[in-house]
């Protein structure tokens, strides 16, 4: 039972991340139908130019309170990726919008791979770790241990994706979005500038991204250039579980995928026999995967559009 | 230089160029070890192998247009399975024309096995799915050590029996015929016959009733299945087929090598083989040998950059080894945006992806929606 | 004369719209049948349905006796039911020659062995669909066009190309799509002409058109959609004075 309660909430905490992370998936999708598949390496760079200038001001003075240089890493890496996710849109994708279907997926790894070599050229090889510099509070919940760090990343994260929801629900420019998900040639002729609409996507797509970056690794205490690739993949899944293209499904299959792979990990050695052990957690998202997209492609928020002959 | 011997002049010219291109191949390990350095001649042997993985990746993603982000699987199965059969791993040693018929048969299982579900997934899904495929794999290959060692986890397999024929180990450097051969110098020529043999297989079945099958899928699956077509199983042939290849190059890979691990075997390797797909022009067979061929021997031409920095600044900068994924991406990137149909495409490709009102650029909506 | 393909009260849905409300009609050997209504009526849908590519919400069809709804589109083909697209979808990228070449994928065998080794029966095969492809080419027209690039085809030619491509799977019903949209009257009387062809021949022909004379001229009978439901069927001469059918059709058409 405790251990039931304690992956529950380790699933949440992961979920919530992959969640934020699968938003960026999902309203791309939703607008282009293409697969970003460098989204995950913008997430990576979030959490390397938040953990950049952490250290430099660390550098400067150890002595300032650590939230305040968490939020100044923040400040700086937010802006940092959704410029990087706008130049990535201009220059990768936009030339291909009329292209065959795979030209853009795959220039799409092309800039995860060019991304991902960036980093390792510039931050090496090693892991990075992430400076303890937040106040650090547990408490026993159900017998289960919870950290302040655990409880701040859940609400924040659920903070961020009201705050979309608000925007795509409430706003003009999630008026457009939403409009230009339906049909691109409707919504130019009522007057919707496609471009600014797709651009506004990724840049959201990517501040998301980038906070969920910094989450993560402040949450597992390190950074890496290749970090960006499984959590990619995972929170890819995790769009897919919820139905892609389907906002709300993004939240749902995000938590729902660090659920699923954390009672997996804590669970699997008993299923197996102790065949085997928690390192397969990283089957479980694309077991996950292979079975939604085998079984009900749609998600399981998404509706099943119906194809024309 | 396939180009040219496809379209000779006269048939006198056409013999004279096949003699011409067989002499130099037959030779062409010699003078790269005389001309640079035996290390290079092992570069010419993993060229041959990458043209094999990329000729059978371009049955999938060429021919039948399924972008498959997994070959690497069936790359590693076939790698695996000649490791357990001819190394003290599991103390078996069969012999290499035994193992071989085996590894691509396990592979085109698995190929088969992975397709029957996943096939009807509209394109870039397809993709997603065999890159979560390949990282399964490899998971499973770098976690079956415990409780019972299989795999050998991270640490891989050693030892490897290199291939013997006619009692000669192509493992050492021998004296055949008064002339020194090494190691390198075997598996080239056995790697060439093999890719010769793939080049042959890949030029029939392109021009053959599968290889229309493949092409009209690839066009337009709807129409293709309202002619006849079982769309599901030619797509599962394509699987297959670029599976065995994928099997059978992972067996001489292992054999070459004496020792595999999971490094090997990972999704980026699975990209590299695409990128030489995309690089020399997708579905067509000199381009993709081209393809295959520069992005093996590139990368190490790439090293002297590492020696250039050293006499320019003293130290060296930039490992010329980090650099190259970094310039393959910027590559991939660019062949698309400037020259999406590759360095040598075929005519048909080429009109593909500079159609305006392109049949490729209309939506490939799926086949059926109520059973779906 | 024997039912050739039989609709049993088939009705399809999508999502809310109902695109075909229980449906009925026979199609005999050896007529050609003639299938109108205006746009939105449901006649693609219909053929769809017939075709396998989509499955029926319910009822049943049935080919020469044996059930074909919700059968895979292959498996209706091979039972001898070929057809062409409204919107012409050809292999662009192909030959015209080897468009042929790919509906002769149905009747013919060779595997990936027969295309590796090409054996005596392979090629002997691959030769003889290539002599059938020819003919099919010439048949509709295209005699000199085998190796131009069925993109490169101009409209009314890619139309017969379709044809062809239908034709080398073998049918015994053809069901056309819109076969002379866009043509103009000379090239639709050469169509008309090809349809008797096909006939004579012995192929059933099943054809949605609009153009009212082209169809009252040719077809054996004639059956009415419109909103998804049949509203009449039986000669040309029956239906063109039916006053459900002038009211929902023909009277816009003819007065045009
Ligand atoms: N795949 C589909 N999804 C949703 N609606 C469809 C689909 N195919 C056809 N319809 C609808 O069914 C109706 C009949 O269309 P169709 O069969 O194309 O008419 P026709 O060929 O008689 O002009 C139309 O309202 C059309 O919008
Ligand atoms: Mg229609």
């Amino acid at each position: 039972m405790e251990i039931f309660v304690q992956q529950l909430i380790n699933g949440l905490v992961l979920g919530s991340i992959y969640a934020l992370v699968a938003l960026g998936y999902t309203m791309v999708y939703g607008i282009l139908e293409l697969i970003n598949f460098a989204h995950g390496e913008v997430t990576m760079m979030g959490a390397m130019v938040a953990l950049t200038v952490i250290g430099l001001l660390l550098g400067l003075n150890p002595e300032l309170p650590g939230l305040l240089v968490v939020l100044a890493g923040v400040l700086i890496a937010v802006p940092a990726c959704m410029l990087l996710a706008f130049a990535i849109e201009k220059v990768a994708y936009r030339p291909l919008r009329r292209a065959p279907r795979l030209a853009p997926l795959i220039t799409a790894i092309g800039v995860s791979i060019v991304l991902q070599n960036a980093a390792m050229l510039i931050w090496g090889r090693q892991y990075i770790s992430f400076p303890q510099i937040l106040p650090q509070m547990s408490f026993t919940v159900l017998g289960a241990h919870v950290t302040s760090l655990q409880i701040f990343i859940v609400l924040l994260c659920m903070t961020m994706m009201a705050g979309l929801w608000w925007l795509v629900q409430k706003t003009r420019l999630g008026r457009a979005m939403r409009a230009t998900a339906q049909s691109k040639e409707v919504a130019m002729l009522m007057g919707v500038d496609i471009d600014r609409v797709i651009s506004a996507t990724f840049v959201i797509g990517a501040a998301l991204a980038a906070i969920a970056g910094v989450l993560v690794s402040a949450y597992y205490g390190l950074a890496h250039y290749y970090m960006g690739f499984m959590l990619g993949l995972k929170a890819f899944s995790a769009a897919v579980l919820g139905g892609i293209g389907n906002i709300a499904g993004a939240m749902l299959g995000g938590l729902l995928l660090g659920i699923i792979e954390a009672l997996g990990a804590g669970y699997i050695g008993d299923f197996t026999g102790g065949f085997l052990g928690s390192h397969y957690q990283d089957v479980f998202a694309f077991f996950v995967l292979i079975l939604v997209l085998v079984f009900r492609p749609s998600g399981l928020l998404g509706e099943r559009v119906a194809s024309r002959a | 230089m396939l180009e040219f011997l496809r379209r000779p002049r006269t048939r006198a010219q056409a013999r004279a160029a096949i003699i011409l291109l067989a002499v130099l191949l037959a030779v062409l390990p010699f003078l790269v070890e005389a001309g640079l350095s035996r290390s290079w001649v092992r570069v010419l042997d993993f060229a041959l192998l990458y043209v094999i993985l990329a000729l059978g990746l371009n049955i999938v993603v060429g021919y039948a247009g399924l972008l498959d982000l997994g070959f690497v699987a069936f790359y590693a199965l076939g790698a695996y399975l000649y490791a357990w059969l001819a190394s003290p791993h599991f103390g078996l040693h069969l012999p290499f024309w035994a193992i071989l018929p085996l590894g691509a048969t396990l592979a085109g299982v698995f190929g088969v096995l992975l397709g029957a579900p996943t096939l009807r997934l509209r394109g870039d899904y397809l993709a997603i799915v065999t890159l979560g495929f390949g990282e399964i794999i490899r998971i499973f290959m770098n976690n079956l050590n415990a409780p019972v060692n299989i795999t050998n986890g991270p640490q891989g397999i050693n030892l490897i029996d290199p291939v013997t024929i006619a009692g000669i180990s192509f493992g050492k450097t021998q004296q055949l015929f008064g002339i020194t051969f090494s190691s390198a110098h075997f598996y080239y020529y056995l790697f060439l016959a093999f890719t010769l043999v793939t080049v042959f297989i890949a030029y029939r079945l392109q021009d053959s009733r599968i290889g229309r099958a493949w092409a009209a899928i690839r066009e337009d699956e709807v129409a293709a299945a309202a002619m006849g077509i079982n769309t599901r199983n030619i797509k599962l042939l394509a699987f297959a087929m670029g599976a065995v290849f994928g099997g059978v190059a992972g067996g001489l890979f292992a054999a070459f090598q004496g020792f595999i691990s999971p490094e090997s075997f990972t999704l980026w390797e699975s990209i590299l083989i695409l990128c030489m797909i995309v690089l020399g022009g997708m579905g067509h067979i000199p381009g993709v040998i081209l393809g295959a061929v520069l992005l093996t021997v590139l990368p190490e031409a790439l090293r002297y950059l590492g020696d250039w920095q050293r006499a320019a600044v003293g130290e060296v900068v930039v490992d010329p080894g980090d650099l190259r994924m970094l310039l393959f991406g910027v590559a991939l990137v660019l062949m698309m945006i400037y020259r999406p149909e590759g360095l040598i495409p075929s005519r048909q490709r080429k009109r593909e992806f500079h159609a305006e009102d392109g049949v490729a650029a209309q939506e490939q909506a799926s086949l059926y929606d109520s059973r779906a | 004369m024997a039912a050739l393909l039989s609709v049993n009260a088939v009705s399809k849905r999508f999502g809310g719209i109902v695109a075909l409300d229980d449906v009925t009609l026979t199609v005999q050997e050896g007529e050609i049948y003639g299938l109108i209504g205006p746009n939105g009526a449901g006649k693609t849908t219909l053929f769809n349905c017939m075709t396998g590519l989509y499955g029926v919400s319910r009822g049943e069809i049935m080919l020469d006796g044996k059930p074909i709804h919700n059968r895979k589109p292959h498996l209706i083909v091979e039972q001898g039911f070929a057809r062409t697209f409204q919107n012409i979808r050809l292999f662009a990228n192909m030959t015209a020659l080897e468009n042929v070449l790919v509906g002769r994928h149905v009747r013919t065998r060779a595997g990936v062995f027969g295309a590796v080794l090409r054996d005596a029966d392979t090629r002997a095969e691959e030769a003889a669909s290539r002599e059938r492809a020819r003919a099919l080419l010439d048949f509709v027209g295209l005699a000199n066009k085998g190796r131009t690039l069925a993109g490169h085809l101009a409209y009314g030619e890619q139309r017969r190309l379709e044809i062809a491509r239908a034709l080398a799977t073998e049918p015994r019903l053809l069901a056309l799509d819109e076969p002379v949209a866009g043509m103009n009257p000379a090239e639709r009387r050469q169509m008309a002409e090809l349809f008797l062809r096909l006939r004579a021949q012995g192929v059933t022909l099943l054809l949605i058109e609009h153009d009212v004379k082209l169809v009252m001229g040719l077809c054996d009978r004639v059956a009415v959609l419109d909103y998804g439901r049949k509203i009449a069927e039986g000669t040309p001469g029956a239906v063109r004075s039916d006053p459900a059918v002038i009211a929902a059709y023909l009277g816009t058409e003819a007065a045009a």
